[in-house]
């Protein structure tokens, strides 16, 4: 799958981008009309074809490299973030529950390595997603995070440990 | 078909159990960003679980048809996309406005 992506980038990053967003689509049009006949088809065709060629860039930025390696370690990233999910929904569960509301509210500020806008994006959406952070802003040229943390605990996991920097990091091969 | 149905109760029974916390963190948190802080993660678990149960229930009872639950399963990932987005983009409107983030031993606001 992914050697097979290598050669495509080969011929040209704005072909393959246009390809692919247009596999993209007319797979999930065809999953959301579930209709098999020609009329069905060759309309979705076009529109996928319309689509494709007028906002491929948005979806495959023409420079990205081993794109399709890359989602193959997104989505063995994804598990783990979804067990750090229901951890963090545990953990809210408590401080709400809990009758004397164990929080000390905080805002953090760190550097991190990551400078591609999907790396970025995925990385603030992990934050908000995990236990007890929300992020607030990004600054995309030195990769700095603004956190808001709702205890000291998963501050310092942002601050100290930084496991999450790290498996984005290892994901988008930006470190 | 007793098992699924069971199965299928409970995840829409953890869905509702999040959802609830929520509501209760909405009520209860002394300030805007803690208040998101509920409801942000508590609705994505929660809807993710409620669909999920869902889906399990259209597999087993009207087996004849897989798009729904793969529809389904569309919308549980657009939720987790949707969801963070939408609460970072609130926590930022708030912070660029200048809502001062409640410290410990604050009145709650």
């Amino acid at each position: 799958m992914e050697v097979g992506g290598g050669e495509k980038m080969k011929m040209g990053g704005k072909g393959f981008g246009i390809l692919l967003t247009f596999c993209l689509m007319f797979l999930f049009w065809i999953l959301l009309s579930g209709l098999f006949d020609a009329f069905h088809l060759i309309s979705g065709v076009i529109c996928c074809a319309i689509v494709a060629l007028i906002s491929h860039d948005l979806l495959v930025k023409g420079k990205g490299k081993k794109i399709l390696l890359k989602s193959f370690r997104l989505i063995l990233y994804i598990p783990w973030e979804l067990g750090q999910i229901v951890l963090a929904n545990i953990d809210v569960a408590y401080r709400v529950l809990h009758p004397k509301m164990p929080i000390d509210p905080r805002i953090i500020e760190f550097e991190t390595s990551l400078r591609g806008d999907f790396a970025l994006v995925t990385l603030a959406n992990s934050i908000t997603l995990t236990p007890g952070t929300i992020t607030i802003s990004v600054e995309p040229e030195k990769g700095k995070y603004w956190v808001h943390a709702i205890a000291k605990e998963p501050a310092d996991a942002l601050l100290v440990d930084q496991t999450m920097q790290k498996k984005v990091a290892d994901v988008y091969m930006e470190w | 078909m007793v098992l699924v149905n069971g199965i299928v109760v409970m995840f829409l029974a953890g869905g509702f159990f999040f959802t609830l916390v929520g509501t209760i963190g909405l009520l209860r948190f002394p300030d805007f960003y803690t208040r998101l802080h509920a409801t942000g993660k508590c609705d994505t678990l929660g809807e993710g679980l409620i669909i999920v149960g869902l889906m399990i229930y259209h597999l087993f009872h009207y087996s004849e048809t897989l798009l729904v639950p793969a529809k389904l399963l569309f919308l549980i990932l657009f939720i987790f996309i949707a969801n963070p987005t939408a609460t970072h983009a609130i926590m930022k409107a708030a912070y660029l406005t200048g809502i001062k983030p409640w410290k410990l031993g604050e009145e709650r606001r």
